[in-house]
């Protein structure tokens, strides 16, 4: 499905190892580099040193919450044009619309089909 | 001692005495009232020391012996007793605005003319010796002063002098304000300081005779030893004449409520109920202090004048004077004055103010020709008649003095007064205690009292002087010897005093109460009868509850108290009523049966209450009211203060129940908040094993050419997963169960080794992986507990899978103990892991702490294990707690009771 060179860099942050499974399985089946964050902190850490395109991200996380991270991704200059898409159990109105607000591209509820999911990132980045 | 010097200082004294009362009301009208204290209010009810206990008391001590003593013990014992009793008699007269004693007796049984005019007549016969024994002590005190002997057979004597002198003088003090209820507080002062000299004065006195004249005390007694009828005089009488005390301190018991100045200072010039507290306390006090020398100037009077012939009466003042001590002497005198006038200005005032408002006001009132004549000079009417009054009984006293009292000691006449005043009280304590008293029994009682009184009392008074035949002492009236005055119907054996009040009061009571029983009152009566007994019920709504029904038309009664009360006060008085009862005011119209109570009452403070009754009932239409409705119209009164006070309290519990109901409700919302938030914890625990093997599952359906160890890796994730919540769902379904106390236990005795020793087995396999070093210790021969086995296993699983995952990684050491404390079975379970935190040691008990608290690794579990554990061993009554050292690890603990017979075993 996609060339080779120009294999995307996805970040999963989740500190749920159970849900990390499937994400990381997914995403390298279908040719992206995966890289995973256990927690806020770490995700950071992660954005900055590889500049992913696209991050999918808890929001429900010990030390640095999702809508914090993405916020962070936001206003960072480097990371412009990269997407973010919010896989949570938080699934109130006025917690997605906090997602959107914070400037999300996507916000999916848990559970969650891995199918469904990866058609999404796939408009994401090609459309 | 020149004679002029002693009437000069006399009249200085009283021109003193003027000048404070002047200045007191003055004060007053300032609004810094003196008198309203109860000091004062003490002190002028020592106006009861007169005379007669100045001089009186020393030469009974001198004659008789300690029997001077029993007119204080009555006193004394009375005065606890006023609470119950004067304290009632106080609120009724404040309330019905009653003036004298025989405004209080007619009032109470129906506002009865003749019947206030009897107790009139009492009083004044009755105190008339009593004010004349006064006369006399001033008198003789200035002879013995001055060396001048009363001419005796002169008409204007000094004493009369001195008689019209208090008399203008009373006339100037007591006159000056119409109203009697109006209080003198001018008067009161100056009895006050009055009572303060007279005290000081004897006891400096008795000091004098006791440590200047002999040496003390001892020396005194020493000396008296040697006189001849010493032990008599200071042992109590034993030869069977007990009923003498009995009858004085009955006597005085009855005298201190009942005569007239008494109840003029207690009763009528009382300010405020309260200052009843301290008097009850202060006047016996005052009473105790005026006796203590009066035995040692007795003893002392006896052994210097053991060969003169002086009036023991006069041993306070002689002792000084035989020593020289003029200034002492002179003193002294006043210090008697003081106690002399006090009681003739009280008793004068009141007299006057009863016979004025009970025999010549209901003359005046109810004959039509006078009333319709001098109905605008009534004011100066009635102000004249009391100053008439008042001379009047000045003059009748000095002519007793001159004619009886002259023979008589001053106890032995003070003595004959003190029994007539008890001829009131059947009348007044049934009156205000026993609802069916009638007039008829008061009256029956009362006259038939007063004129045994007088038969067995005065009557061989004026024997003793000459005015009759001596025969009647001897053989008894035309020779019928049973109706000898002192044994009458045969009663012998009894002092006179004894004899005379034990037939009075015999017949007066045994009278009062017998035709009471065989008599009907009348609705008026039943009314007032009501109001005196039950007056701490009805003072408060007395002018609400109105028993009278008839027409009367304002104008009317206006012109009433314009006539008895002056233009000037009527239009004040009628503005304080219509400040009190708001409402349309038709000038012409019909009065409102408050009104008409009101003016009653107004009326009542000026004139009394039987000529208030008859000067009201003169311009009302009245009609008769039955009895049933007196009762009917006094409950519903009753019953709405009843209600009132029910709907306070309603309203209180209403407002309280308000609380409480938004107390209920915050914590109810507070508890709806913590199962939103319980609920929000649930699912969100639940959806991620859920989403983990949803998306599991996913995968491996759609890739079907997963390699086999991804795939073992997959499936082996969903089994846990699954495994995961349903733990999840079987602990918070648990949790739910504890929480609404549908939980049961199953109770049996266990020993606490096995659960443990069960708890280890089941983990051993996770603590040889993990390569943790388990210890467990447990005490041998612990007691029983009660416990439910598997829910026991189910907190100590919990606790040991705790110690494993937060135990020291490396090097991890679990020490399980066991052992018997204070009555408990305690059990530890001690980790060396990184500890907690203080602040978090009790929260860690709290449901899904982890999950609130994510900072904390969270390897496995629900967050519930804790919450479940506590809510289990506090079902089992007993407690669980952690203590840690952070970086060192935590221990936690439960403890749960012994089975105590078990123990014993």
């Amino acid at each position: 499905m996609k060339k080779q060179n120009e294999k995307l860099k996805v970040l999963v942050v989740d500190d749920a190892p159970s849900i990390l499974l499937p994400l990381e399985f997914m995403m390298r089946k279908n040719g992206y580099d995966v890289f995973v964050a256990r927690n806020g902190t770490e995700a950071i850490e992660s954005v900055n040193k590889e500049l992913p395109q696209v991050v999918i991200l808890d929001i429900m996380m010990p030390d640095v919450d999702g809508y914090e991270v993405c916020q962070y991704i936001r206003s960072k200059k480097e990371m412009e044009g990269a997407k973010v898409i919010f896989l949570t159990a938080k699934s109130k109105d006025v917690d997605i619309q906090k997602g959107y607000e914070v400037g999300a591209d996507l916000y999916v509820t848990k559970p969650f089909s891995p199918r469904y999911l990866l058609e999404k990132i796939q408009e994401l980045t090609e459309g | 001692m020149n004679y002029w010097v002693v009437i000069g200082v006399s009249f200085c004294y009283l021109a003193l005495l003027f000048g404070l009362a002047w200045w007191a009301e003055r004060r007053s009208a300032a609004g810094r009232s003196l008198v309203s204290n109860p000091y004062i209010y003490a002190l002028s009810m020592a106006v009861y020391c007169t005379a007669w206990t100045y001089y009186g008391s020393v030469g009974r001590a001198a004659t008789s012996g300690m029997e001077y003593l029993a007119i204080y013990i009555g006193p004394t014992l009375m005065a606890p007793l006023w609470w119950v009793v004067l304290r009632k008699i106080i609120r009724i007269c404040k309330v019905q605005r009653i003036t004298t004693i025989a405004d209080f007796i007619s009032s109470r049984y129906g506002k009865h003319v003749t019947l206030g005019s009897i107790v009139t007549i009492i009083c004044v016969l009755g105190i008339i010796p009593y004010i004349s024994i006064q006369l006399k002590a001033i008198a003789s005190s200035l002879t013995i002063l001055t060396g001048k002997v009363s001419e005796t057979e002169v008409f204007p004597d000094t004493s009369f002098f001195i008689a019209i002198g208090l008399g203008l003088f009373t006339i100037v003090y007591g006159t000056r304000h119409l109203e009697a209820t109006e209080r003198h507080e001018g008067m009161v002062t100056a009895i006050a300081f009055e009572s303060v000299l007279k005290l000081v004065v004897f006891i400096v006195a008795g000091l004098f005779v006791t440590y200047g004249v002999f040496n003390g005390f001892g020396d005194i007694m020493q000396q008296a030893a040697q006189l001849p009828d010493f032990e008599e005089l200071i042992t109590v009488n034993n030869d069977g004449n007990y009923s003498q005390w009995f009858w004085m301190v009955v006597l005085s018991m009855l005298a201190i409520l009942f005569l007239p100045r008494q109840f003029q200072v207690a009763v009528v010039e009382n300010v405020n109920e309260l200052h009843l507290n301290k008097a009850m306390w202060l006047f016996p006090l005052y009473l105790f202090a005026i006796n203590i020398f009066v035995l040692p100037i007795a003893l002392g009077g006896n052994l210097l004048f053991a060969d003169a012939t002086i009036d023991a009466d006069l041993y306070v003042l002689a002792i000084p004077l035989s020593e020289g001590q003029s200034i002492l002497s002179l003193l002294i005198y006043l210090g008697g004055f003081s106690a002399a006038t006090s009681m003739v200005i009280v008793s004068v005032i009141a007299l006057s103010v009863m016979m004025s408002n009970n025999l010549i006001m209901p003359v005046l009132v109810s004959v039509p020709a006078i009333k319709n004549r001098y109905s605008n000079k009534l004011t100066l009417i009635l102000v004249n008649s009391r100053r008439f009054c008042i001379l009047l009984v000045l003059v009748l006293a000095y002519l007793y003095y001159k004619y009886v009292a002259e023979y008589y000691s001053l106890v032995e006449v003070g003595l004959v007064s003190f029994a007539a005043v008890a001829q009131f009280a059947p009348a007044i304590i049934g009156g205000i205690f026993w609802k069916e008293g009638t007039r008829y029994g008061a009256l029956a009682g009362t006259i038939v009292g007063a004129i045994l009184w007088f038969y067995t009392l005065v009557v061989p008074s004026m024997v003793g002087v000459g005015m009759l035949p001596e025969t009647i002492l001897n053989d008894g009236p035309f020779g019928i010897t049973l109706l000898k005055p002192f044994e009458l119907f045969g009663l012998q054996g009894m002092d006179y005093i004894s004899h005379a009040m034990f037939w009075s009061m015999f017949l007066n009571v045994g009278l009062y109460i017998g035709v009471s029983l065989l008599t009907r009152q009348t609705s008026q009566e039943r009314n007032q009868a009501e109001v005196f007994v039950d007056i701490f019920k009805y003072s408060t709504i007395f002018e609400s509850s109105i028993v009278w029904k008839g027409t009367a038309y304002i104008p009317d009664i206006k012109s009433l108290l314009v006539n008895f009360l002056g233009k000037r006060r009527a239009e004040t008085a009628m503005k304080a009523y219509h400040r009190k009862y708001p409402g349309p005011i038709d000038e012409t119209g019909k009065a409102d049966p408050k009104l008409v109570t009101y003016a009653e009452k107004l009326l009542a403070g000026v004139i009394g209450t039987s000529s208030a009754r008859i000067m009201v009932s003169s311009v009302v239409k009245e009609e008769e009211i039955s009895i049933d409705e007196v009762l009917n119209i006094l409950k519903e009164s009753q019953q709405l203060i009843s209600i009132n006070n029910e709907l306070r309290r309603k309203s209180m519990e209403l407002r309280k129940a308000t609380e409480q109901l938004r107390t209920a409700n915050e914590r109810l919302k507070h508890t709806d908040e913590l199962k939103d938030e319980f609920l929000s914890t649930v699912t969100h625990e639940l959806r991620t094993p859920l989403t983990s093997i949803r998306a599991l599952s996913e995968i491996l359906y759609d890739n079907p050419g997963m390699e086999r160890e991804d795939q073992e890796h997959f499936l082996h994730t969903i089994v846990k997963e699954a495994e995961r919540l349903t733990r999840l769902i079987t602990q918070v379904l648990d949790l739910e169960r504890f929480d609404s106390g549908k939980q049961r236990l199953h109770l049996q005795p266990l020993q606490i080794k096995d659960v443990i020793s069960e708890s280890v087995d089941a983990l051993k396999q996770l603590v040889q992986e993990k390569n943790i070093d388990l210890v467990v210790d447990v005490q041998q021969n612990l007691p029983d507990v009660l416990g439910d086995r598997d829910r026991l296993i189910q907190v100590m699983v919990n606790l040991i899978s705790n110690a494993i995952k937060f135990c020291n990684p490396e090097q991890g050491r679990i020490i399980v103990s066991g052992y018997f404390i204070d009555g408990d079975v305690k059990v530890n379970v001690a980790d060396n892991g990184k500890g907690i935190a203080p602040d978090m040691q009790k929260q860690i008990f709290d449901k899904f702490y982890q999950a609130h608290n994510q900072n904390l690794l969270k390897p496995e579990g629900s967050g519930l294990g804790l919450a479940i554990s506590k809510r289990i061993i506090e079902t089992h009554q007993g407690r669980i707690w952690v203590e840690s050292e952070p970086g060192k690890g935590s221990r936690f603990s439960f403890v749960l009771p012994a089975k105590v017979a078990a123990a014993a075993t």
